[in-house]
């Protein structure tokens, strides 16, 4: 008998339960199963692969927030946050030039957003070159006559995180970058025109017309933005696998599951993590839904 | 007055623009010249200073046959592709049930969806990782390639948001012509959903193609080593072979220059159309 030899109705449940089966499964596995796993393993003092493992309360969180080193990177993680206003800021500032008339709009527009197209291991290794001892930035500053500015940029460990940050505003300033102008590119030309008679200068056409219109879409990213410096991993992984103090959370907490088999305290601190990340969206969303 | 502070502007945008571009530019600049540089010259030239040959290829030789680079090419194609086909059926897939029925269940599992997006799947990966190994996908490609299914939803997304501006009346019309549910989704509404699909294949053809921790902490087999895998492993043994990494992490970047040049303008789509929620 043929599919389409069924009654509409009949067909509807087929096509029902037949196309939602499968992609429902994957969801239910690899998004929702871990993070009931990982709650579960939190209150544990499991290895990872023994098969036995026991129930200890609260002893891992305990842990966490009585021992100050499982913690204290979270602090590695401020910079990365603050790093996102400074990549959001530049951002804003490209997308709105570019949304005038420029010359060679199209080169520089592309030239900004590339990096973000790159692979992750690539930007790693392109900035170990820019920061070595003698590598690409001590040259330029010795050139420049800025010689005693000079730092070890990934030795020293007061300055490795801003150099990391560096790198991870390098690496996704484009990404907001391209978003934010096409958001710009969809307001109606003609308002700036009457804001052009009216006297408006650009930073008043900045200001009033274009901040209001894509506010929506920056609150947006930086959302984004927030969780992605909480959950830094591959920048700081790639090019110091997390030494001279550049450990983030997710380096520790991927250490301690796959290196020391303290899987019971790593799922304690993923769990921490995912709480904080889930905080900082939905206060987010509730403050823009405010706005509104 | 005005015309000199409008130059005084004018001159400041353009300033800010070409810094901008050579901060972008600059670190992939030196780490290209370095790439064509002999070790002697590599030791003895600025890092700013162009290499004497520019077709001294010896350092991507090199790079390319012990990196075994061509593995870490054929590993990642076979990956991008599977997984790029399956989002885009699944997701449509879902989308299309989501998007044209109400049925009981219906609101749940589109906020299933929705919420799934909230947690970042590098935090969860301690517990994935137990799945994955219960499954016993361990070192294999369909590790990360039905994680690449599984938690990364931006395709249902990409998909939901595109089946709204395409008309029920379309569906209608061809069931007064007899057509079944599954003609409509394969025949017609698959077939709109072409620019969601260069989407689709652009946002995750990037992610799939720069992702590190999924491929690291999934297939470590050497015999499965992706682009982002096989450079890594650079790291210990040419430490001091700069020149070498350099060639390496220029064959990662050249194809994706390729396809940012010949596709310019469907990548600046695909991501402003895969960003707005």
């Amino acid at each position: 008998m043929k599919f389409s030899n069924l009654s509409y109705a009949n067909q509807r449940k087929f096509i029902i339960v037949g196309f939602s089966a499968l992609p429902l499964l994957l969801l239910i596995v690899f998004s929702y199963l871990p993070v009931i796993n990982m709650f579960k393993y939190s209150f544990t003092d499991w290895n990872g692969y023994s098969k036995h493992m026991d129930y200890i309360g609260f002893k891992n969180y305990t842990r966490i927030f009585t021992e100050p080193e499982y913690f204290s990177v979270f602090k590695v993680s401020l910079y990365y946050f603050f790093a996102t206003f400074v990549q959001m800021g530049l951002a804003l500032y490209f997308a709105t030039i570019l949304s005038f008339s420029v010359r060679f709009k199209n080169l520089f527009k592309g030239v900004l957003f590339f990096p973000y197209m790159l692979n992750g291991v690539a930007i790693g290794f392109i900035f170990l070159f820019f920061f070595r001892p003698d590598g690409t930035l001590d040259t330029l500053l010795h050139a420049l006559g800025l010689g005693q500015y000079v730092q070890l940029w990934l030795g020293n460990p007061n300055i490795i995180n801003y150099s990391l940050a560096g790198a991870s505003v390098w690496r996704y300033m484009g990404f907001n970058f391209i978003i934010f102008l096409g958001a710009i590119s969809s307001i109606d030309r003609d308002v700036y025109e009457a804001a052009d008679i009216d006297g408006a200068n650009r930073w008043h056409q900045f200001r009033h017309i274009i901040l209001p219109s894509i506010q929506k879409i920056v609150q947006l990213n930086i959302i984004l933005a927030i969780s992605g410096a909480i959950s830094a991993f591959d920048i700081p992984y790639i090019m110091v696998d997390g030494s001279n103090g550049s450990e983030t959370f997710v380096i520790q907490t991927i250490n301690l599951a796959f290196k020391y088999s303290k899987l019971g305290l790593a799922s304690a601190l993923a769990v921490v993590l995912l709480f904080i990340v889930i905080l900082v969206t939905l206060l987010q969303r509730t403050l823009i839904k405010e706005d509104r | 007055m005005h015309t000199l502070k409008y130059s005084t502007m004018s001159f400041l945008k353009y300033a800010s623009l070409i810094l901008g571009a050579l901060a972008a530019l600059l670190p992939i600049i030196v780490v290209f010249f370095a790439s064509f540089k002999t070790k002697q010259e590599y030791a003895a030239t600025s890092p700013l200073m162009p290499p004497t040959n520019w077709f001294n290829f010896s350092n991507y030789t090199k790079a390319f046959v012990d990196g075994k680079m061509l593995l870490g090419f054929g590993n990642t194609a076979f990956i991008l592709v599977v997984s790029i086909v399956g989002a885009t059926l699944l997701g449509s897939m879902i989308a299309f049930v989501l998007n044209r029925f109400k049925f009981r269940g219906s609101k749940l599992i589109m906020a299933a969806f929705l919420l799934a997006t909230l947690i970042p799947s590098v935090t969860t990966q301690v517990a994935t990782f137990q799945i994955v190994n219960a499954l016993d996908l361990v070192n294999t490609r369909w590790a990360a390639i039905i994680l690449y299914l599984g938690t990364d939803i931006i395709a249902v997304y990409i998909f939901l948001q595109f089946l709204d501006s395409i008309s029920t009346a379309l569906d209608e019309s061809a069931m007064l012509d007899g057509a079944s549910y599954f003609t409509i989704y394969w025949k017609i509404i698959l077939p709109l959903l072409k620019p969601a699909i260069v989407t689709v294949i652009i946002v995750k053809g990037v992610n799939i193609y720069n992702d590190f921790y999924t491929p690291f902490l999934y297939m470590p087999k050497s015999g499965l080593q992706v682009i982002s895998t096989a450079l890594f492993k650079f790291k210990g043994p040419y430490g001091s072979q700069w020149e070498v990494i350099c060639a390496g992490i220029m064959i990662a970047i050249i194809p994706t220059l390729i396809i940012f040049l010949i596709l310019q303008k469907y990548i600046y789509n695909g991501f402003t159309n895969g960003s707005v929620k």
